[in-house]
This record gives C-alpha cells, sequence and structure tokens, in this order.
C-alpha cells in the first residue's frame, strides 16, 4: 500500500502499557499508532484489580512503583468519573509478631524513601477496618496507594493519544518484518520505530523473551457500600507474587467506588487455559474468609481469570530490544501493569527521544543481568 | 464441607422438560436426581401457585416418583465443572457428581427497552404472572398486557381469573401474521388459544399494536401505546410486557456447550450436546413450547441412560412440534419500529445504571460492558444482554461463574480446604 502513512512509533498491544505509551509518544510530537486485534483494554488490563500500590520486592520495584505512583497523583485531576480512582490506601496485614516484625521493617524501608507509612496495632486495625477477624497483630497503612477501573484508566490514555494525533489500528500482528509489522489479514504498518507492549503474549512476536504467562484468579461481589475502606492484603502476598514456580494464594480485597468488592489473588504457572477452575477458586476465596470470615455471607456476581506477564526477576522489560534494531520493549509487568504503566511510558520515551528519564533506567533495561532475587523486605 | 450428592444422570431444571428427562430415564433404571431452584415442580410454565402444585405438574412428578427420581427443590445451580455442579440453596453449599448431565434449564422472558419500561409495575408477561402467583394482589387492577407471543393471551387469561381488569391486548405483530399464525395452528392449539379467548372475553384483542412508552412520577400510571399511524394513551395499573422467549444457556456454556443462532444450547436429533455426557432437552435448546418440551425430555432422558431404541417413536412429534412452533414465532417476530423505540436516556442495564446512549456508542458487548459496565450486575446481563442483540446485533457470550449471584462461602466449597500453613509457599 504505497499511500499508506509512515508512523514515527507502532505499539502493538492497547493494554494501559500500549496505551501509555501512545499517549506519552503522542505528547512528544510522535506520530503514533497502536494495533490491538481486540477490545482496547479487554486483555490482561481488564482482568487486573487496577491496584496502584508501591511494592518492594527489589529496590528497582520500590523506585518503579513509587514513581509511576507519583505520576499518577499528577493524572488523577484530569481522569474522568468512569477511571474511579480513588486514594483509599493498603493496609499490610500482619497476623503474627513475626509478620508484624516484617511491617515495621517495611515502614521503616518506605519512610527512608520518602513514601508515607503509618503503622496500626491491632485496635487500630480493628478500628479501620471492623470486619476483619480479631487477633490479627496490626498493619502498615501506605496512605497514598490507591485504586482505579483499569479498562477506563487504558481508555483515557487512548483516548488522550488519539486526541494528539496517533491512531489505533485494529487488527491482528502476525510478525514483526523489515520496517514495519506485517498484520495477519496482509496489510502492513510501516513505522521507523516498533514498541512491543503485548504482556502475556509478547513471545508470541519475539520468543526469546523471558516472559512467561502466570495466571490469575478474581472474584467481584454485588454491592455493599461501606463494607471495606481500604485495599486490604496480607503480607504473605510478598511471598505468594515472589514465588517463582509453586502455584498460591493470597489475601487481597479492594474496595471499589461501587461499594464492591473485589477479592483476590492467586498466582499460577504452567495453567494454559482461561477458564475459572473451581479448586484454585475455592482456595483463593478461603483464604481471603480467612482473614475477613463475613465474605462467605456476601453475594458473588462474577469471577474471572487473566495472565500476568511474569520475569524471572519480577521486573518488566523496558527499552530497546537485544538484538531487534528498532524493536521496543514494554512489557514484563506482571501484576504491576496498572502501576507501573505511567512509568513505563516516561522510561520508554526518554530513551527513544535520548532525554533524561527520573529514575534510572537500568534496572528495567531488556538487556540487563539477571539479579538474585533475594532483595525484598 | 459441602453435602455431596450423587447420580447417575442428574436433571438441572424441574419443568416439563426436566420432569419428563427424569422420569424418562429412571424408568431405564438408573439413578436419577432432579434439581430445580424452585420447591416446587412445574418449572415456569407450570409453576406452582401459593405453594400447590399444578395438576399438570403432579401428573408428571407422580410419574417420576414412581421411577425413584429423588426431587431436590430451592437448589440453584452456580456453578460447574465435568463432572460435577455446585448448588447453593438457603442453608447451605451441596455438590452433586453427575455421569450424564441433563440441562432442562428453560427460557426467560425477552424484554426489550422503551421509554419507562423500568418503572416501578411495569413487568414482564410472565413476570407479572409469576409475581401474581407468589401472593401479589391483582384483583382490580388494570393491567395491559402487550408484547408478543402466544404468552400474552394466556397470561391474560391468567389474570382476569384472579380478578384483574385486564384493559386490552396488544400484540405487536401484524393481524395478516397472527391470522395466518392462527390459522396454522394444529387442532389441539387451536382449541387451547379458542379456549384462552373465550377466558378473555370481552378484552380487546389488537394486532399491530404496541407499547411506545410507558410513563408515571413514582410508578406507572399511564402507557402510549400505537398502532399503524394511531397513538393514543391508556390509564393502567400494571403493564404485563413480553415478547416471547430467550434461552437459558449459561450453564450449558459455562461446561462448553457450543450454541445455536438462536442463543440456545445446540443439540443432535438426540438431544445430545456439542460435549459428550451433556444433553439439553426444552426451551434451553431452542424455543418450541411446552409439548416440544416435554417431548425432547423423554427423548433426552432415555438416550442419556443409554436406551436410544426408546427414542425411536418420539422423535417425530418432537419434530413436528418444533417446526410448528418456529413458523408460529417467524410470523411474530418483532417488528423493526420496536428497535427504535429506545431513546438514548433510556436504561439498558438496570444493575449498574447505563443508558442505551451510553453503550450504544461501542463496538461489540465486551467493549461496552468493559467501558460502561452494563452486563455486570447482579443479573449478569441476562436482561440488558438480551436487549442489546436485539437492538444492535451484539454477541453475547461467555458466561463465567457463578452462573447466579452466589454467595462467597458456597463458591469457597469447591474444594477441600488446604490447610493454612502450607498455603503461600516461601
Amino acid at each position: 500500500m504505497p499511500n499508506s502513512p509512515v508512523w514515527d512509533i507502532a505499539i502493538i498491544g492497547a493494554g494501559i502499557v500500549g496505551c501509555a505509551c501512545a499517549a506519552a509518544a503522542a505528547a512528544a510530537g510522535l506520530r503514533t499508532a497502536v494495533i490491538e486485534s481486540q477490545t482496547p483494554g479487554g486483555g490482561t488490563t481488564a482482568a487486573g484489580m487496577g491496584h496502584i500500590v508501591v511494592m518492594d520486592d527489589s529496590p528497582a520495584q520500590f523506585a518503579l512503583t513509587r514513581y509511576s505512583q507519583l505520576l499518577w497523583q499528577e493524572w488523577a485531576p484530569e481522569l474522568p468519573q468512569g477511571v474511579e480512582y480513588s486514594r483509599c490506601g493498603t493496609l499490610w496485614l500482619a497476623r503474627d509478631e513475626t509478620e508484624l516484625r516484617l511491617a515495621v521493617a517495611k515502614q521503616q524501608a518506605y519512610r527512608s524513601q520518602g513514601v508515607p507509612a503509618e503503622m496500626l496495632d491491632a485496635g487500630a486495625l480493628a478500628a479501620a477496618e471492623p470486619k476483619l477477624r480479631p487477633g490479627l497483630a496490626g498493619a502498615m497503612l501506605a496512605a497514598e496507594d490507591a485504586v482505579l477501573y483499569p479498562p477506563a484508566a487504558a481508555k483515557f490514555f487512548l483516548d488522550r493519544a488519539r486526541a494528539q494525533g496517533a491512531c489505533l489500528i485494529q487488527g491482528e500482528c502476525a510478525a514483526l518484518a523489515e520496517g514495519g509489522i506485517k498484520l495477519r489479514d496482509g496489510r502492513r504498518v510501516a513505522a521507523g520505530e516498533i514498541v512491543l507492549a503485548a504482556g502475556a503474549q509478547s513471545t508470541g512476536f519475539m520468543p526469546g523473551l523471558p516472559i512467561a504467562p502466570r495466571k490469575g484468579h478474581l472474584l467481584i461481589t454485588d454491592r455493599y457500600p461501606g463494607w471495606l475502606h481500604h485495599q486490604v492484603v496480607e503480607l504473605g502476598y510478598l511471598r505468594s507474587a515472589h514465588s517463582l514456580a509453586e502455584d498460591s494464594v493470597a489475601c487481597n480485597l479492594q474496595p471499589r467506588l461501587s461499594g464492591q468488592i473485589l477479592i483476590g489473588s492467586s498466582r499460577q504457572y504452567g495453567a494454559t487455559s482461561a477458564a475459572v477452575e473451581p479448586g484454585m477458586l475455592a482456595r483463593m476465596l478461603q483464604r481471603a474468609m480467612d482473614y475477613m470470615p463475613e465474605l462467605a455471607q456476601l453475594s458473588s456476581i462474577r469471577a474471572w481469570t487473566g495472565f500476568r506477564a511474569a520475569t524471572p526477576d519480577k521486573l518488566p522489560l523496558i527499552g530497546a530490544a537485544e538484538g531487534h534494531p528498532h524493536v521496543w520493549l514494554a512489557t514484563g509487568h506482571e501484576g504491576l501493569g496498572i502501576t507501573t504503566a505511567p512509568a513505563t511510558a516516561a522510561l520508554l520515551l526518554a530513551q527513544m527521544t535520548g532525554t533524561p528519564a527520573a529514575i534510572p533506567a537500568a534496572p528495567y533495561l531488556p538487556d540487563r543481568q539477571p539479579e538474585t532475587g533475594e532483595a525484598h523486605a | 464441607m459441602p453435602v455431596k450428592a450423587a447420580a447417575q444422570i442428574v436433571v438441572v431444571g424441574g419443568g416439563p422438560a426436566g420432569l419428563a428427562a427424569a422420569a424418562s430415564a429412571a424408568e431405564c433404571g438408573k439413578r436419577v436426581l432432579l434439581l430445580d431452584e424452585n420447591p416446587l415442580p412445574g418449572g415456569q410454565i407450570w409453576r406452582a401457585k401459593n405453594g400447590t402444585i399444578t395438576a399438570e405438574a403432579e401428573g408428571w412428578r407422580q410419574r417420576a416418583q414412581a421411577a425413584g427420581v429423588e426431587w431436590r427443590g430451592g437448589r440453584q445451580a452456580v456453578a460447574a465443572a465435568t463432572g460435577q455442579l455446585w448448588l447453593e440453596h438457603a442453608g447451605g453449599v451441596e455438590v452433586a457428581a453427575w455421569e450424564e448431565l441433563i440441562l432442562a434449564t428453560g427460557a426467560r422472558e425477552l424484554l426489550l427497552p422503551f421509554p419507562g419500561w423500568t418503572l416501578p409495575n411495569c413487568c414482564g408477561a410472565g413476570g407479572l404472572q409469576a409475581l401474581v402467583k407468589a401472593g401479589l394482589e391483582i384483583r382490580d387492577k388494570r393491567v395491559l398486557v402487550a408484547g408478543s407471543g402466544p404468552l400474552l393471551m394466556a397470561v391474560a387469561a391468567f389474570l382476569r381469573q384472579q380478578g384483574a381488569r385486564v384493559l386490552l391486548i396488544a400484540e405487536q405483530a401484524p393481524a395478516g401474521q397472527v391470522a395466518a399464525a392462527a390459522l396454522h395452528l394444529p387442532p389441539a392449539k387451536l382449541r387451547q388459544a379458542w379456549q384462552l379467548r373465550r377466558a378473555t372475553r370481552g378484552v380487546p384483542f389488537l394486532a399491530g399494536c404496541w407499547v411506545e412508552a410507558a410513563e408515571g412520577r413514582q410508578q406507572l400510571e399511564r402507557v402510549r401505546l400505537r398502532r399503524g399511524v394511531r397513538r393514543w394513551s391508556l390509564e393502567c395499573d400494571y403493564l404485563a410486557c413480553g415478547f416471547g422467549l430467550t434461552p437459558n444457556s449459561e450453564l450449558g456454556q459455562l461446561l462448553g456447550c457450543a450454541l445455536t443462532a438462536e442463543a440456545g444450547i445446540a443439540v443432535n436429533r438426540w438431544q445430545q450436546t456439542s460435549v459428550e455426557h451433556i444433553w439439553c432437552a426444552g426451551e434451553a435448546a431452542g424455543i418450541a413450547g411446552v409439548e416440544a418440551a416435554w417431548r425432547s425430555g423423554e427423548i433426552a432422558g432415555y438416550a442419556a441412560a443409554g436406551r436410544q431404541e426408546r427414542t425411536a417413536p418420539l422423535l417425530a412429534r418432537r419434530d413436528r412440534e418444533q417446526q410448528s412452533s418456529q413458523r408460529l414465532l417467524r410470523r411474530l417476530a418483532p417488528r423493526a419500529e420496536l428497535r427504535a423505540l429506545a431513546q438514548d436516556t433510556t436504561w439498558l442495564c438496570r444493575c449498574e445504571d447505563v443508558t442505551v446512549g451510553e453503550a450504544r456508542p461501542y463496538a461489540n458487548w465486551r467493549e461496552a460492558k468493559l467501558q460502561t459496565r452494563c452486563g455486570m450486575g447482579a443479573c449478569q446481563g441476562r436482561i440488558c444482554g438480551a436487549a442489546a442483540r436485539f437492538l444492535w446485533g451484539w454477541q453475547i457470550n461467555a458466561a463465567r461463574p457463578p452462573i447466579l449471584p452466589a454467595r462467597v462461602g458456597t463458591l469457597a466449597q469447591a474444594a477441600p480446604a488446604p490447610s493454612i500453613s502450607t498455603e503461600v509457599t516461601v
């Protein structure tokens, strides 16, 4: 097609990461196309919880999530109502004295980086979330954590990108080609630079990428306004998220602005079917009910699954793809794609345009040396 | 741990198809469990009134009981996997294990949006009938029965028998089509129709007439009607408005059964679905009326019990019934004007407060759901999904557990509780 335009950047994937990259590229004045075969924001983005959370599995993860959280705070005044951004804070639950010591260490780590964090003793925790079972030791409150509705957030970025001239191309990518992308229907998208932001499907275009799909389940209840006030996560979540091989569940509860309660979470490697697995769902719900027994009585209306794009060191791949000139990666975000999408877009655009970034980009470069992975709090 | 139940054949749904399937399978010597959400058998069409089983359902119940069918009412199937069903009841949870599963989940009314359709006292036609059977006082109330299909006459007759003042029966299909449909009814159906018409003697029946809007401040006060170029208002207390039926195929979808173009569960001539060991009978496989339902139930029951030879005399009767129903339904197809009734401000999804105008710009059901939340509420799109399919031709897909709202504690019992200490791997 001789008359088709040549884009400065073509982004594969209109999930929240691809949409955020498109918004950043278009804002930088680049002629930007986003290619998506399904509904924008309808893949792993739609399956995610939408928890804007600082995580400290490693210093690099801490830096990226905090930086991105601050970027979300800058976006907050502009987010449409449908995005349901709510700074409800995260309560990291400690079930016993051992976990409480972990929570205190976590608090100190947050504070040393200038991130607000406070300790709640058992009484203060019970007052903050009366539905928690008695007997928990306490919690750390990360008050700046927030929640949002991911598909609407992805659409917000995509709409912004389009308002600045970006184009959504509906089509299925077949392969990366010289100077562009071949679509399944025979069309060719010509572009100077290509950004692969296809999440767990990225290995379909670049088989060597260190990304494995990691299945998760979620369940949402009917509306119970005022039932839950904070995102409530057990400290064991860190260990669950950190585990590399085994199936695991952790209590992770979220209050939606609608009054609904979102119940997570599970992590599985090796699962390929998107079907909800009753056994895994049950394990996850039992874990949640262990912290909040009254959940058992709430009416649930929907369960679903999604596939996180997991890397071995729990850090995303942001930067030039090794051995593929003009191809860039923005993928491998595991369970933190919603949180880190704005930071990913900022870091990637800084590299592509040769401008300085707000935080060091080295830990997220695709050709980084693998870490040993012993660093979490 | 949930209570366990097991049978060689589990039948979901205790209406005509389910009763017939359960009785037939049990008569072949199989252990059969028959489940239904209602406390008594009968389904929607033979729904018990004030706790009393109807005569039609009682006949089948006796046959099923004599054959040894175990009846369990008051149970909703909320989730399923190969060989298992999760059932919720008022007191807790049960898991039913099955070798063969017969889906007889019936149909629900097709409701189409028009301005004011969500006002209090606007109901489906079958919906109002069910409310009255459950105790709603309808005596001396002014009722307009509208929409489409054979159900309208039956509902009007029932409401009148209960003392309602039925003002009008408005059938949207043109008079010519209604007359042709009546002309082609088999003698037994014609007699039935004539009896219903007698029971509604004095109530005007207008073909080619439909509701354009329902109006009222706090609740329904009047209905705006249209017939050809004529438009007028009618004051009434209740509107019973349904546009026929749409199959309840969610449980089958969840188990991976293929669907027909009409959103029913696809079956072969022995009522077998695309998934091995799963069968479907009655309206869930396609709308064809009560006689086709119980005949297809018998076929499914025999076939699932491995006695296919017993189905031979039944197949032709079922096919005739289905063909005659399909001819009738084609004549009563919803007219194009109904698609234009819903305004941008008309509610589409009443669970999530989404208007027609909010959902309309999206390309498909999935996108509209994600961005507006339509169909994501407690009814899980059963009403607005069917309406969106009618309005915009959207494919409505992807049943997910729970297929009906279920307590979190119910779904938590799908597997034995693992010990907490081994829960999180370090």
